[in-house]
């Protein structure tokens, strides 16, 4: 099973550019993520703190905003995609 | 052969004919009586009797039955002198089955000259007519849609990336007055996107330089300047008036300002961001939907908030999510369609996707959890570690 991520524009000089990864093997949303931290050095710091997601980092599976679901407990299935998504304020 | 003044003659001995006196007394309920203008349109829309229906008479017959159903109804027809309604009113009596149909003697000349009130309605010029005319052919907008522009008050937040094009568009569209706020001038490292300025105006204030380029598609647009930056000390009297605001600003206070001002007025805010080729897009409805804290509770520590102005955008980024800033703003001031409250729409170029995120109002959000009332001035534009956040964000 596979689950895609999509990484905006301000974390991908920590994910050596990619827009775009699969994560494989996950079950949550807590192990995408764990599965993306083994893989990419600083990116943990960039949207975590304390264990938890940064207050200005949110995370949707299949559109939905994770806050509103079972935070990083929120299961994942085959095929499903996760989008993480820091505010930007630029104009 | 009858001549027409004889067949005039004989359509009126057929048919009832009405004094004005005896209509004007029907006002203002007519007791179900309907009233029918069978003039041109350019004659209706010149003057008509209050509360009129207009068929024009070479239309009679298609579109009566949409104005006036009910054939049983009682039906006084009118025109400028009373020969037009005489005519038309034998052929609803005689041909279309109207049981009860009048015309009214001396049409509406008689009625004016008996000193009668009369309705003047508000009609576009027929250089609007020509310039909307594309609106007006789209029934989610038409005449109604277009009124409603140009009675519109629209507050721009930053004539930059994203409020280059959305002013230029929403001028065109026929927005009637525009505000501008920006305190920066014209730069030329600006016009890789922020196309409503020009070679020209470089070193020019933006909201001169933009109130240049909105009269230049379209002067009858007013155009308000705030050559200013928002703060919590002027941000309620700038924004109070205003129908919907556009947010372009480039930075996280002004947007936590905007987001709570907006709130404690209920003034919807369509709200934009763009970095490198990514852009966020969502309308902020006041109590309607989430708020901008429901979705970002604080914003990130300036080391983690990157700019354009550090990290670069695509210029033609800014001009989609603009445009669709102003479709949002067209959908929010003429009531058509589903406006994007509640919803984040993501725009990736590189990939070329669009994706569609559900937002929800947080429950325990500091601001929009609260009545309108409750929003003190002290905290509107605060956040966790406000102070250090702008400390170095310099």
């Amino acid at each position: 099973m596979s689950v895609t991520v999509k990484i905006p524009t301000q974390l991908r000089n920590v994910t050596a550019g990619d827009a775009e990864t699969t994560v494989d093997e996950a079950t949550t949303v807590g192990e995408v993520l764990d599965g993306l931290y083994d893989r990419y050095d600083g990116l943990r710091d960039r949207i975590a703190e304390d264990g938890d997601l940064r207050r200005f980092v949110n995370v949707y599976v299949g559109g939905e905003d994770i806050r509103f679901l079972d935070g990083l407990d929120t299961s994942v299935e085959d095929g499903d995609e996760v989008t993480i998504l820091p505010a930007v304020a630029g104009g | 052969m009858a001549s027409g003044a004889e067949l005039i003659r004989r359509a009126k001995e057929q048919i009832t004919e009405v004094d004005p006196r005896e209509v004007h007394d029907l006002l203002p309920d007519r007791n179900g009586t309907v009233v029918v203008d069978v003039r041109e349109q350019q004659e209706f829309e010149q003057s008509h009797v209050p509360g009129a229906k207009h068929v024009p008479r070479g239309h009679l017959e298609s579109r009566i039955e949409g104005k006036a159903g009910d054939k049983s109804a009682r039906l006084i027809l009118y025109c400028a002198s009373g020969n037009r309604s005489a005519l038309a009113a034998r052929t609803l009596q005689e041909e279309l089955g109207y049981e009860k149909v009048e015309s009214m003697t001396g049409g509406i000349t008689l009625w004016k000259d008996r000193g009668y009130e009369v309705e003047v309605p508000r009609s576009l010029t027929a250089e609007q007519r020509e310039r909307y005319s594309r609106h007006l052919l789209v029934p989610e907008i038409g005449f109604d849609g277009q009124m409603k522009l140009l009675d519109a008050k629209v507050l721009l937040l930053g004539a930059g990336g994203l409020g280059s094009p959305t002013a230029l568009y929403l001028a065109a569209a026929g927005v009637g007055t525009m505000g501008i706020v920006d305190d920066d001038v014209v730069d030329l490292s600006n016009l890789q996107r922020q196309v409503i300025h020009t070679n020209e105006r470089i070193g020019m204030p933006k909201v001169d330089s933009a109130e240049q380029g909105i009269h230049d598609i379209n002067p009858g647009v007013e155009v308000v300047k705030y050559q200013t930056r928002l703060d919590a000390s002027n941000i309620l009297e700038i924004i109070e008036g205003y129908d919907v605001i556009v947010d372009g600003v480039d930075n996280f206070p002004t947007r936590y300002l905007l987001n709570d001002a907006s709130v404690r007025l209920k003034i919807p805010v369509v709200s934009a961001s763009i970095l490198g080729f990514d852009g966020q897009l969502s309308v902020f409805a006041p109590y309607e939907g989430p708020c901008y804290r429901c979705l970002y509770p604080t914003p990130p520590p300036a080391e983690l908030a990157p700019s354009c102005g550090a990290n670069g955008v695509l210029g033609a980024l800014p001009g989609i999510m603009g445009v669709l800033q102003a479709i949002e703003v067209v959908k929010l001031v003429t009531g058509s369609g589903e406006p994007l409250i509640g919803r984040l729409l993501l725009y990736e170029a590189l990939g070329t996707t669009f994706t569609n995120l559900k937002l929800r109002r947080d429950p325990d959000c500091p601001i929009c959890s609260r009545d309108p009332g409750e929003i003190s001035d002290e905290e509107m534009g605060v956040f966790p570690d406000y102070e250090a956040f702008c400390a170095a964000a310099g």
